[in-house]
Parts: structure tokens; C-alpha cells; sequence
């Protein structure tokens, strides 16, 4: 079970989360230059690496806070917390 | 090939058994073939034997990392079924599930295949609606699916003792779909194995391709491998699981997620359930095993993921989902668990498709693929060796997601 940092509580269990999906991408600010490959890109393809992915968390089962954090998809390990 | 039968049993058995020819070859690696086929599990395997067999093409390398059928064909719950949703996934899996029936005796290798009901405990109207939804799209694509009241459902699974009046999810009835069977899993690939290695087919074990390799026109040129660079005009990856981490070598991008699915089994046990049951509204579906094990499996760990074991809380979750409806089993115990990467497509439905890397095919996006093995090899070989889609997958190609033209399903597991 991960221990999810959340900025509120503190470290808390997984079982006390709901996954939110990875954290999504920056959307592009001018959609006018791209091409239907990229926009497609863009909308359907999720970074997938054997290594850290960014995800987000619903702390639904307590403060209610949402994280994003950096996950290792190998390890489990989170290498990183970056708040809401 | 060696073929098995009582004869040849009973012939070895005068030499005690001695002079069993081995099932396939350890030829050595060579550097150059008409088609690799990346991955010896199911879907590689049966890729190489249908080319083979359908298509005449023999000059086929099958590449595998660790060893055959060591991946995801031996990390599964052995469901054979057709009970899916869209106009697309019906046909493909029907033709699936009928190459299953026959496979046994084609191979000339006993899959232990057993057909047994497949049989949905429904708990909310919202899920009764979708698969009454799938049944009649199910009749005109000619697979079986039929509604079954509560006592009918309690009859046919005696074992299905919760999920009462004063449950917190009242069952309220079932589906049941006759076509879905369970066979063994090793002997599918070692059967696709020995059909193929018996046709010419190369199976070469620890090769790990380490990434594909380019021509300057941009089509592909081969794999570069732990033991060495294999060419080859014609190359298809059938990974599953680890599907972007190969294609991403030569900066192809697929729109696809791996997560782990798990499962685990029980002590043996006298005969209890002859079907295989699915619970979709709390995420859990069980059969048992010719040795009498409950085979147990639960819903997805919801984050990307490429291990193989199982988390504790994913674990716990399907467990007690399980006791709600089959309190007796809080009594068995658990022997062994497992669990494997596999990915999901952006809209659910498999990839079976050319790329904008001529020469270069995939297979992935198989979330629940055992039982689209013989299919998926057939289409394949098909796609592979006239470059055009057999009509079974030109829904599944990845010019779909280019058009946005999505075959979202939902039939691909339970709690989906």
C-alpha cells in the first residue's frame, strides 16, 4: 500500500485515497499551429514509462484535499509531492 | 512433429518413457529472418503459427526475453468468453472463442478445455441495463447471453449465499452467458509453440529485444538484442504490458497505459462451482480449478504500474468484496497470488494495426487477452503477411484514434 503524502494530514494510507488519473498535461495555449496529429497526441496519449509518472490523488476518505505526486511505476516509490 | 496420442503413449511407456522427442527446437540465433515476432507468449506464439501455417511464411523468429509463455499467458485467469459490448469486439471474440473449441485437436496438445456457463451476479440497475444492453447486441452478432432471476442464479450457484434482502447490495438477478469456457493456460502457448517450431517457425528464449532499429527511409530494419542485431523486413510486437517502452525506440507513441492486474487462488476444495462467475458491481469474479482451487480475480491497481506482484489493499479489497456474497469462504485459505502488466487503450478496445513505420505491426492493448489469443494470432498473421487488416481488426487499427473514431468498450473485465 502507497503512503500518500497528503499536505494536509501528512502521510496517509492508500485505502483513504481515490486515484484521479495521471495529472494532466499542460494543454497547449495557442491550438491554432498544431496539426490533428498533435492535437490527437495531446488528447489520447498518457506518458507510460517504466520509471516516475505524475498522478493525482482525491484524499476523498479525509481532508477531501486533492495531490498530485510523482510515482515510480516500477517501485511504488514517490519521489516527489507537488500540492495541488 | 511427435504426435501425441494413446499409441505413441503407450509405445514411449515400453521405453519408459525415454525417447520423448523434445516438443520444439533450440536452433541458433541467425541474423537475418522474413518476420520477428516479438514476445513468445500467447499472442506471439500463435501470430508465428498461423503465419506459418495459414500463410505459407516459415522463415519466422519468435524473440522472448525470459522463456516461453513465461509472461501474461501464465499470469491470467484462463476465461474464454464473448460477452462484450460493441458491433466492433463481438465478431472478433466469437471467432476467438470458436478457434478455442477447435484447438485441442489442431494442435494435437490437450488444452483441458472445459466450457462452463459464465454467470453475472447482478447488483444495481444501472449494471443490469448494460448488459441487457450487451445481450441484444450480443444476438445479432451471434453470441449467447441470457437473464436469469434470483432463484435461478441461487440454484445454479449454491455457494452464492449473501448478497440478500438485507445486504448493502441486493442481488437482483443474473446473466448468464454459455459460450465462455476456462482451459489450460501453459498448453496454449506450448501448444502454439510446438504447432509453429513444427511448421519452421524459430522460438529463440532469453533473446530480449533491446530496441527496434530503422532503415534511412524510415521502414523498419530489425531489433538490436542482448545477442546481437536480428534484421528483418517485417516486424510485430506482441508485448503485452511493456507495448510503449519498446515502440518508444524509434519515437513512436502509442495511446496506451500498463497497469497491474492480480488474482490468486484457494486451497483445493470438493467441487463447489461449475461455473465461472463474474460479480461486476463489486469487482470480483471466481471459477474453480481442475484441482479444485478457486481461482480469484479482483479489480485493476488503479495507477500506472509495471510489477508483477499484488498490493495489499487491492488484495483486501477483492477479498472481502468476495466474502459479501460467499461468506462461506472465509474459510479458505489462500495459497499463492500473482499478478502481471498489461495495458489498456485510450477508448478500451485492442490494437491490432500497421504504424507509420512501414514493416513495423503491433498487438497490444489487450486488457484481458487470453481469451483473444487464437483470434488475435489469426488477424495478425493475417495483417502481417498481406499488409492489409483481416476484417475481424480493421476496427482495431490505429488510424482510429487519428479521427478520434473510438470503439469504447466495456466488456473487456470485471468492475469495468
Amino acid at each position: 500500500m502507497l503512503h500518500i503524502p497528503c499536505p494536509f494530514c501528512g502521510p496517509r494510507d492508500e485505502s483513504e485515497f481515490a486515484h484521479g488519473g495521471p495529472a494532466r498535461q499542460q494543454r497547449p495555449d495557442d491550438l491554432s499551429p498544431l496539426d490533428d496529429a498533435a492535437w490527437v497526441d495531446h488528447l489520447t496519449v498518457p506518458p507510460n514509462p517504466v520509471g516516475p509518472v505524475r498522478e493525482k490523488w482525491w484524499h476523498v476518505r479525509g481532508c477531501g484535499q486533492w495531490v498530485t505526486i510523482e510515482r515510480d511505476t516500477l517501485t511504488h516509490d514517490i519521489l516527489e509531492e507537488t500540492g495541488e | 512433429m511427435q504426435r501425441y496420442s494413446l499409441f505413441s503413449l503407450a509405445r514411449n511407456a515400453l521405453s519408459d518413457h525415454q525417447n520423448w522427442q523434445q516438443a520444439w527446437r533450440s536452433p541458433p540465433l541467425r541474423d537475418t529472418y522474413d518476420v520477428l515476432v516479438i514476445g513468445a507468449g500467447g499472442h506471439g506464439l500463435a501470430t508465428a503459427y498461423y503465419l506459418a501455417k495459414n500463410h505459407g511464411i516459415t522463415n519466422v523468429a519468435v524473440l522472448e526475453k525470459g522463456w516461453l509463455g513465461g509472461g501474461n499467458v501464465a499470469r491470467n485467469t484462463v476465461t474464454i468468453r464473448s460477452n462484450y459490448l460493441r458491433d466492433e469486439s463481438i465478431p472478433f471474440f466469437v471467432k476467438s472463442v470458436s478457434l478455442f473449441e477447435g484447438l485441442t485437436k489442431e494442435l494435437n496438445y490437450n488444452l483441458m478445455y472445459s466450457r462452463r456457463s459464465m454467470v453475472d451476479v447482478v447488483q444495481t440497475w444501472g449494471r443490469l441495463r448494460e448488459l441487457k444492453r450487451r445481450m441484444l447486441n450480443m444476438d445479432i452478432h451471434g453470441s449467447t447471453y441470457e437473464q436469469l432471476d434470483v432463484e435461478e442464479l441461487r440454484r445454479r450457484i449454491p455457494a452464492l449465499t449473501g448478497g440478500g434482502p438485507e445486504s448493502r447490495l441486493p442481488i437482483l438477478g443474473g446473466m448468464v452467458h454459455p459460450d465462455a469456457a476456462v482451459c489450460r493456460h501453459d498448453a496454449v502457448a506450448w501448444g502454439y509453440a510446438r504447432g509453429a517450431d513444427a511448421r519452421g517457425v524459430e522460438l529463440h528464449q532469453k533473446t530480449e529485444v533491446k530496441a527496434l532499429l530503422r532503415n534511412v527511409d524510415g521502414s523498419i530494419a530489425g531489433v538490436e538484442t542482448n545477442r546481437g542485431t536480428v534484421r528483418a523486413g517485417k516486424v510485430a510486437v506482441a508485448v503485452s504490458g511493456h507495448t510503449t517502452s519498446l515502440t518508444e525506440t524509434v519515437g513512436l507513441r502509442l495511446p496506451l497505459k500498463s497497469f497491474n492486474l492480480a488474482a490468486f487462488v484457494s486451497e483445493p476444495v470438493k467441487p463447489l462451482i461449475d461455473v465461472i462467475v463474474n460479480c461486476p458491481d463489486i469487482g470480483v469474479y471466481l471459477s474453480q480449478s481442475d484441482k479444485g482451487e478457486l481461482v480469484i480475480g479482483g479489480a485493476p491497481d488503479p495507477g500506472q504500474s509495471f510489477r508483477r506482484d499484488i498490493k495489499q489493499n487491492v488484495f483486501e479489497n477483492a477479498v472481502s468484496a468476495m466474502l459479501e456474497l460467499f461468506p462461506a469462504f472465509r474459510r479458505l485459505k489462500l495459497m499463492r497470488q500473482w499478478g502481471g502488466a498489461l495495458e489498456i487503450a485510450h477508448d478500451g478496445s485492442p490494437i491490432v494495426s500497421r504504424t507509420d513505420i512501414p514493416g513495423l505491426f503491433v498487438s497490444a492493448g489487450w486488457w484481458g487477452g487470453f481469451k483473444a489469443i487464437p483470434a488475435g494470432g489469426y488477424t495478425l498473421a493475417h495483417l502481417v503477411a498481406n499488409n492489409q487488416p483481416h476484417k475481424l481488426i480493421e476496427a482495431f487499427s490505429l488510424d482510429r484514434f487519428r479521427h478520434l473514431d473510438f470503439v469504447l468498450e466495456s466488456g473487456t473485465t470485471t468492475a469495468r
